[in-house]
């Protein structure tokens, strides 16, 4: 799977999870452009990722992640 | 069920016309999300709950700090999250010779924080047990070493449900049995509770919210009273009017197995107070002698309060069914392995819960033990006979049906009532009676036995419980009435409520014989009554009118040196 469709793939989790239509993510998007991604919904938005991609991360790497494109490289090297 | 994320949708929805409940929810581990799906879960099962969140980790500062928000929020209902985890931290920093004490130590925190909430609060603690965690250092010789946290986990569940059996206000949530049926992998992620404090996954969020909803409903009244069963290929298998009696399939040899279990289980049910009832296409004659003559039945006809056998449809005997319990269709529970009969009975009447029954009957059991529907906050000795009541009940129908007076048909009942004041060996059945009747309840005031010890001891009020037996047998306690004491000269009546079995039996004339003698003899002069309509108690709209109460703004008034008795046909006992 290529990096814009998993993109698209975690924008469509963001919309569901956070209940807003209106998200748009890019790689460089942060916790601070999105509306209500605070940390009590981050680990709901792992959590959905996870299941989406039948993956599971590390502690470490989602304490390392610091924007979506960080998301995004996570999930393609656990993909391939 | 929802998963987390469809009841966090529900937190949109319109709560205004729902139940409110006032919830403390006190973890010492994170429980914003738990927070959430409990409002959502509740919205579900009809219920507001407006829920205060202690800071986590304060349980104790918010506790034994009587000046603190938690009492302040005057919560109806505390429910307190101790996680295993924490449990675990506690024990890890004890000196090895201290590790034997951590489930006394433990039960002694919980008594403390108990006695303290409902010294200050009018309120029911929901407490979750401990779900277990294995930390492999003894192995299995956990189980025979008292040191081992294993040891002291389990140690410390059991002695929790013998501080519940001593406590009445305490209600234990057993989220250790919702581990054990979805396994610990599925219940506790280690990643997210690093990275969060949260030791509930998200996906085991919404059974560990509806389990304690369960209670919370039960507690205001909504649960199961009754099952309705179809009987081909659910109670036993294959077809009993094509296949013959000697053909259907249950007892120990194959698929009959899971049928016989199946019926052991339903045994249980109503041993614990369930009403049977059979509603099933199948010519009458031909399906019972199963449960007359089949060795390996478990049910037997006397388990069955009411047969509907027949080959009309089952909504209308479902319907019949309930006018002849005279229960609610939301309390009844009804189980058909038709796809067919199921989808036509949940669409004819919404109330009525229609399990969707697995199609391997294998499976029946474990499905249905995963269901929790069946909760309950009391269990008494009137439970285990409910069953004969209903049959007795049936009994003075047709001996009704006898007598064209019904002043005769009365008398011929030779009945006796015996009055108490509530102590402590009515205590449950009165809690109980509290709960279930929504239909003869006047002001329909929920009363646990907590709170009816505390009324015991205060000087201004005043308490009956009515037994009632006749000569097809006891009915047991089946009314109670709370006095208050308002001035020197008015008594009120805080609440009157009466089984709906022994309706008709002029049991409220004698009732109100009893109270109008005491208020005389303790020189009140008024009897004040209240109506406080809900959606089910229209019956008694007109019960102090039909008394001889006058109305008074609101209110009822009866002068009692102006009353004189009511005629029945009750005796004291």
């Amino acid at each position: 799977m290529e990096k814009p469709e998993i993109l698209a793939i975690i924008n469509t989790i963001f919309i569901d999870v956070l209940d807003n239509d209106d998200i748009v993510l890019t790689y460089d998007t942060t916790a601070n452009d999105v509306e209500d991604w605070d940390s009590l919904n981050h680990i709901q938005l792992v959590v959905a990722i996870e299941k989406k991609f039948k993956v599971r991360f590390t502690t470490q790497e989602i304490q390392s992640w610091d924007n979506v494109g960080s998301i995004v490289n996570s999930v393609v090297a656990k993909l391939n | 069920m929802k998963v987390f994320s469809q009841l966090k949708k529900n937190l949109k929805n319109n709560f205004e016309n729902l139940k409110s409940v006032k919830v403390a929810l006190l973890g010492d581990t994170a429980t914003q999300l738990l927070k959430q799906a409990l409002r959502g879960t509740g919205y579900d099962a009809g219920l507001d709950l407006q829920i205060w969140e202690a800071d986590f980790g304060q349980i104790e500062r918010q506790v034994f700090d009587t000046a603190s928000e938690l009492y302040t929020y005057q919560p109806d209902i505390v429910v307190i999250f101790q996680s295993t985890h924490k449990l675990l931290g506690k024990y890890n920093k004890l000196q090895p010779d201290q590790y034997s004490n951590l489930a006394e130590d433990q039960l002694q925190l919980i008594n403390n924080i108990y006695s303290t909430i409902t010294a200050a609060l009018t309120t029911k603690v929901i407490i979750y047990n401990y779900p277990e965690i294995d930390d492999s250092v003894f192995g299995n010789y956990a189980n025979k070493a008292e040191q081992a946290f294993l040891f002291q986990l389990r140690k410390l569940n059991y002695q929790l449900m013998v501080y519940a059996t001593q406590n009445p206000d305490i209600y234990l949530c057993d989220i250790s049995s919702i581990q054990n049926q979805v396994g610990k992998a599925f219940m506790f992620q280690p990643s997210v509770y690093i990275s969060t404090e949260m030791v509930i996954s998200i996906d085991a969020l919404p059974l560990i919210a509806s389990r304690t909803i369960d209670i919370i409903s039960a507690l205001y009244s909504n649960f199961k009273k009754c099952l309705i069963l179809d009987l081909d290929n659910t109670l036993w298998g294959g077809i009993i009017g094509d296949d013959g009696i000697e053909n259907i399939q249950i007892g120990s040899l194959g698929i009959g197995k899971a049928f016989t279990e199946f019926q052991y289980w339903i045994k249980k049910l109503k041993n614990r107070g369930i009403i049977l009832a059979v509603c099933s296409k199948n010519t009458e004659a031909v399906a019972k002698e199963a449960f007359e003559k089949h060795p390996d039945m478990v049910l037997k006809l006397a388990d069955i309060a009411a047969f509907k056998i027949n080959w009309e449809n089952k909504v209308d005997n479902i319907r019949q069914i309930q006018s002849v319990l005279n229960i609610g269709f939301d309390s009844m529970v009804f189980l058909d392995d038709n796809p067919f009969e199921r989808n036509m009975v949940r669409e004819s009447i919404p109330a009525i819960t229609v399990p969707e029954l697995p199609e391997d009957p294998a499976n029946y059991l474990e499905y249905l033990y995963s269901l929790n529907l069946f909760e309950t906050v009391s269990f008494s000795q009137e439970d285990a006979t409910r069953t004969q009541q209903y049959q007795k009940e049936a009994l003075r129908n047709t001996t009704q049906a006898l007598y064209t007076n019904e002043s005769d048909y009365l008398k011929s009942l030779n009945m006796l009532s015996a009055v108490h004041g509530f102590n402590k060996f009515n205590t449950p059945r009165v809690a109980q009676l509290s709960q279930r009747s929504n239909q003869y309840n006047l002001r329909t005031i929920r009363y646990t036995e907590g709170s009816i010890e505390m009324l015991i001891n205060q000087p201004d009020y005043f308490s009956f419980a009515f037994t009632l037996e006749d000569r097809f047998g006891d009915n047991g306690l089946i009314s109670f009435i709370i006095l208050k004491k308002e001035s020197p000269e008015i008594l009120f009546i805080d609440n009157w409520v009466m089984s709906c079995r022994v309706l008709k039996r002029g049991m409220e004339d004698f009732a109100l014989n009893t109270i109008v003698m005491f208020a005389k003899q303790s020189g009140y002069t008024w009897l004040q009554g209240e109506y406080l309509p809900t959606a089910k108690n229209q019956l008694v709209k007109d019960h102090y009118q039909q008394l001889g109460f006058a109305p008074d703004n609101g209110y009822w008034l009866l002068n009692v040196n102006e009353y004189n008795n009511r005629l029945c046909f009750i005796n004291n006992k």
